[in-house]
């Protein structure tokens, strides 16, 4: 009797661990279905590549050369880039630019705690502020082109017009060039930094705004004490990918400047763009390029850290 | 819930200052659009006319689509482009949403985490081996090539797997005790419960396949194949002191987006704040 119990009750787990086993393997599979034209995609445009960009940076080569006019030079090109003026110039506007990220995320924090909780018409300061975000960079930037125009452009224009005899020339002249980019990018950005804030206010509970009424806080309090504070997870993560954007930039430079003049707007990618695709310097633009992906692995992992370490969500 | 119903005198200076705010933000675009219904010799007038004294509006729209320079083709490619790419990368990602958050499989999570860590990857950085093997797999110069480069979006992916994850399993055990399969399930049940953020997606993907500047410049040569982007800025350096025409291919080029964005903008702003927040 007891051994009929222990075969019964033994039978179907092993039975439904054998079938178990075949759902699990055509699970296995259909997950495999689904995934693979992503992961293949993934790894022949993003996994090969960087891979190649890695093994491409110890080497000389030109593109017309041929896969036999390779030769591997070893860290030469990391020496050579170390005393290249055109690549020191462009890692240091990359840095000045960096000074875009703050100036706009104080721009679209205040917007957004206004439009959040002091306007009517709420939808359309939306759409106001973000139009340019969504506005294709090239045509935006030949607006700017014109209207920075030096001796008869809009801008320079209304500058004479208040009296100021001699406005600077812009994006023609070297000491203006990287400024007038940086502000064209801090307009361009805060549309989209701005729309994250108003998301991250009002995942800010209410009541804390009402306990603190009660207790007679002022405004500036509340900001201080609750705001800002509360919103320092959303002021965190838009300053890493702010700051990740800004070694991406490329459309506005290659429409307006072309990295000039004098090299004054030259940045990271724009002498890797030149380098590779002008100047056919394969092995160099790729040094260039490793040393890219470096400063932003850098990023990402110190964010990984900090995150770990401060913010707490 | 507004504790003080009526008018806030408060409310009303902030709202005005930010309208006022507002309108000088936008000035390059009003700019833009009225130097597009400009007589050229108008253009650089100053004081600026804010309202053109003299219409010629239909003249340069028309001197730009219907002239010398092939602008409709440019246009058209930059649509064919665009819709291939939104909707190959929505089906893609959506796929593999599914895929990483619906089926229980091995590797699953590892293979999950190669496509994120591939997120990091700044996409300058592979550049130059994606153009060597775009030359030798013969997808250089080609349309195709171009969708391609849009379509295997790490981001999609990730957008729509949380809303993958945020379906109940019942749904798909169901399913599955009557009897349908991963590919029905996918289609039939998973993809439309998830129809709102698929549509967010394709719109900014439209939106960022539409604007795409860098891969046209690098992956395309050939003329008759280019997209918007370098076609203007080709179109720029052609006319030279033809602003008002400039401005006109400017505004024809923007227009659609703007379109789109006004009409999806709550999927738009929704998206990039769960994306931005969450992600």
């Amino acid at each position: 009797m007891g051994q009929i119990m222990e075969t019964l009750t033994q039978k179907p787990p092993a039975v439904r661990n054998r079938k178990g086993w075949s759902l699990q393997k055509g699970e296995t599979l259909s997950g495999l279905l689904f995934v693979s034209p992503m992961l293949i995609g993934v790894t022949i445009l993003v996994l090969i590549p960087i891979i190649a960009t890695l093994v491409l940076g110890f080497a000389d080569w030109n593109f017309v050369q041929g896969f036999d006019g390779i030769r591997w030079v070893g860290l030469q090109n990391f020496s050579n880039l170390l005393q290249d003026d055109m690549f020191i110039r462009s890692v240091r506007n990359n840095f000045i630019f960096l000074l875009t990220v703050p100036v706009y995320l104080l721009v679209s924090m205040v917007l957004a705690i206004l439009i959040d909780r002091y306007v009517y018409m709420k939808g359309y300061f939306k759409i106001a502020y973000f139009v340019p975000y969504v506005s294709m960079t090239v045509a935006v930037a030949i607006v700017w082109q014109v209207l920075f125009q030096p001796s008869y452009g809009p801008i320079n224009e209304m500058l004479k017009a208040i009296g100021i005899a001699d406005p600077p020339k812009w994006i023609a002249d070297p000491h203006f060039a990287l400024i007038s980019i940086m502000m064209i990018s801090v307009w361009i950005s805060i549309g989209f930094n701005m729309i994250i804030y108003i998301a991250g206010l009002q995942s800010i509970p209410k009541d804390l705004y009402e306990a603190a009424e009660i207790d007679g806080a002022n405004a500036w309090t509340k900001f201080r004490r609750i705001t800002f504070p509360l919103l320092s997870p959303t002021t965190f993560f838009l300053l890493v990918t702010g700051i990740i954007a800004t070694f991406k930039v490329f459309d506005v430079i290659a429409v307006l400047t072309q990295g000039g003049p004098i090299g004054s707007t030259t940045m990271m990618v724009w002498y890797l763009y030149d380098t590779a695709f002008v100047n056919l310097k394969v092995g160099y633009a790729s040094a260039i390029a490793v040393v890219l992906f470096l400063f932003v692995m850098l990023i990402t992992f110190g964010q990984w850290l900090a995150e770990k370490k401060w913010v707490n969500y | 819930m507004e504790k003080r119903p009526g008018v806030d005198g408060l409310k009303i200076i902030v709202t005005v200052v930010m309208f006022a705010g507002s309108v000088l933000f936008l000035l390059p675009f009003v700019w833009m659009l009225v130097t597009s219904f400009k007589v050229e010799s108008e253009v650089f007038a100053y004081p600026i006319q804010w309202l053109p004294k003299e219409w010629n509006a239909v003249e340069n729209y028309k001197a730009v689509w219907f002239g010398d320079y092939p602008f409709t083709l440019y246009y058209w490619n930059s649509i064919k482009v665009a819709v291939i790419t939104t909707a190959a990368s929505c089906l893609i990602s959506a796929m593999a949403a599914y895929g990483f958050s619906k089926i229980k499989f091995r590797a699953s999570n590892f293979l999950f985490m190669i496509v994120l860590v591939t997120y990091m990857i700044p996409g300058q950085a592979i550049l130059i081996p994606q153009f060597i093997i775009y030359r030798n797999i013969g997808l250089f110069d080609s349309h195709l090539g171009l969708v391609l480069l849009g379509t295997f979006s790490v981001l999609g992916t990730f957008m729509l797997r949380q809303f993958f994850m945020g379906l109940h399993q019942e749904f798909i055990e169901s399913a599955k005790i009557d009897g349908a399969g991963h590919p029905r399930i996918f289609w039939s049940i998973a993809l439309p419960l998830v129809k709102p953020a698929v549509a967010t997606y394709a719109i900014l993907r439209f939106i960022w396949t539409w604007n795409d500047y860098q891969n046209p410049l690098i992956f395309i040569r050939s003329d008759k194949l280019l997209t918007l982007p370098i076609a203007i800025q080709k179109f720029t350096s052609m006319s030279g002191e033809f602003y008002s025409l400039i401005m006109a291919a400017a505004v024809s080029a923007i227009l659609p987006l703007i379109i789109i964005f006004i009409l999806g903008q709550k999927n738009v702003i929704e998206g990039i704040a769960l994306g931005g927040v969450k992600g």
